[in-house]
């Protein structure tokens, strides 16, 4: 799985310093909130927990969120100055100590529709894990598939079928759901590209409110 | 393709394939990644021009890090190697600059190559490009170079997470000096077993190192110890390419790394709950900088 290092990993990567953790994690995990949130960002909110809010700002955690939010990728040397410079979006932070959150967690709302937790878990490595309320693990290792909708009988047999059609591999599911019967998640990792096909094949399952894919982190 | 795992696997199939380090490293990446020899070759090039471009800015600018922590140090010792050349010569010289060149640019939130981290980013950068300029090196045999760097570090990864937090700092400089023995081992035509050898009497003798940073930044004591394990590894190196041997055998010494992080209290693990981040200095520096930032 993702915990086993690479070859290139150990010699990589090319990324705008200081920390791994605090500052290309950060950067990775603002790339991931933009990818899942998939529309424009006019307005986001990052709340910084614990390691994150008390060695943040000595490590450019707050820059490196932002970037990510851009677009912009670890080894953006406008990474360091780029509060000097306006880009169409509001953004502010706010930072916090709390026990019950992990070390290096941040939660990002973007144009107040979407609420995003995440957290850095050590040498660059990231956890998308919850979006919306639902429980997720998105690491940004594979294409993936993410999809919102009513709890029902079938429903994940009719996904994993669509795929199944497609040829596609499923490298691992994941599902989550508030109460039987209500909303619940599930979140796909591919084995190869993600098909628009499959995702408009998905979307048109009755029970489904919301399915989106999310590319692999490039950087 | 067998995917070695550790140094003894390691050492067994270059053996048996009658392949250098850097040839068997290279053939299980490929496979591993999914693309050619000649990608992977590629890929580790850029790494190796980024490395040579951190340290020319980093040797350039004596400026200070935003903390004011760290930075400034590279050009000191510049100026005094100018008038006062070191005890042992132009490469400790070149090796002792360049570390401290990447680590301060690493502070300034510069472009660097972590390499295995970005706190240790100083130490095998340093020993490359010195070797790189000093030896007239062949952009094909630096390639070679940190492929068994990156060999190296792969093997004890997969005991022991990279990261302070996880094994202090000998799994961050400490593992970044045993890449850097082995590569410079590998560069001065030392055999498979001397490579692994150096990398390990590295490892060995930076056993229980700490990873105590004054106010959680990667500044102090993280940018000064580059330049002094660069040098580590430069000793590893012609120890064992003297023949000298570690007493105990590669994987064992791995396993007491990755032991010795566990055994290591949280309070010097990357938390900065102790050591040197809970000095009375540490501790007046971290109000001064909570007013700053």
């Amino acid at each position: 799985m993702s915990g086993r290092k690479t070859l290139l990993d150990v010699i990589s990567p090319i990324m705008v310093g200081p920390s791994s953790s605090h500052t290309a994690g950060a950067v990775r995990i603002g790339l991931m909130a933009r990818e899942i949130f998939n529309a424009e960002i006019k307005k986001v909110h990052f709340r910084l927990y614990n390691s994150f809010a008390t060695t943040g700002k000595g490590h450019g955690t707050d820059k490196a969120l932002l970037a990510g939010i851009l677009g912009w990728g670890v080894d953006d040397i406008r990474i360091k100055n780029i509060f000097d410079n306006d880009y169409g979006i509001e953004y502010e932070y706010e930072f916090i100590e709390d026990t019950n959150k992990p070390p290096n967690a941040v939660r990002i709302i973007i144009n107040d529709k979407m609420t995003i937790r995440a957290e850095s878990v050590g040498s660059g490595e990231i956890a998308v894990t919850n979006i919306n309320g639902f429980n997720v693990r998105i690491t940004g290792h594979y294409n993936s598939l993410l999809m919102i909708y009513q709890d029902l009988p079938g429903v994940i047999s009719k996904v994993t079928d669509l795929i199944q059609r497609k040829g596609v591999n499923i490298a691992s599911l994941h599902c989550d759901r508030d109460i039987k019967g209500g909303n619940a998640s599930m979140y796909i990792e591919l084995d190869s590209e993600i098909d628009t096909e499959i995702i408009n094949n998905v979307k048109n399952i009755e029970c489904i409110y919301f399915a989106t894919g999310i590319r692999k982190l490039k950087s | 393709m067998i995917i070695t795992e550790t140094f003894e696997e390691l050492l067994f199939e270059c053996s048996k394939n009658k392949l250098c380090i850097y040839e068997q490293a290279q053939a299980e990446e490929a496979f591993v990644q999914d693309f050619t020899v000649e990608h992977l070759r590629n890929m580790v090039y850029v790494n190796i021009s980024a490395m040579k471009e951190c340290i020319e800015n980093g040797v350039k600018t004596g400026e200070l890090s935003k903390s004011g922590l760290s930075g400034g140090d590279c050009k000191k010792l510049q100026s005094y190697f100018k008038n006062n050349p070191a005890l042992f010569g132009k490469f400790f010289e070149k090796i002792t600059i360049y570390a401290l060149a990447s680590a301060e640019e690493n502070a300034r939130m510069g472009k660097i190559v972590a390499c295995p981290t970005a706190g240790s980013c100083g130490i095998v950068p340093a020993v490359l490009i010195t070797m790189s300029e000093e030896e007239n090196i062949s952009k094909d045999n630096l390639v070679n170079g940190l492929i068994t760097a990156g060999k190296i570090g792969q093997v004890i990864s997969n005991k022991v997470r990279l990261a302070g937090a996880a094994a202090g700092c000998q799994a961050e400089c400490g593992v970044a000096a045993g890449m850097s023995a082995g590569l410079l081992t590998y560069l001065r035509g030392g055999s498979n077993e001397k490579i692994v050898n150096a990398a390990i009497l590295a490892i060995k003798n930076i056993l229980g190192l700490t990873c105590d940073p004054v106010c959680g930044l990667v500044e102090v004591p993280c940018v000064k110890r580059n330049p002094f394990l660069a040098i580590h590894a430069v000793t590893a190196s012609e120890m064992a390419l003297a023949g000298i041997e570690s007493k105990i055998p590669p994987d064992e010494v791995v396993d007491v790394l990755a032991r010795t992080g566990s055994l290591m209290s949280p309070v010097l693990k990357e938390t900065s709950l102790g050591g040197l981040a809970k000095t009375k200095t540490a501790i007046e520096f971290e109000k001064q900088l909570a007013d700053r930032l």
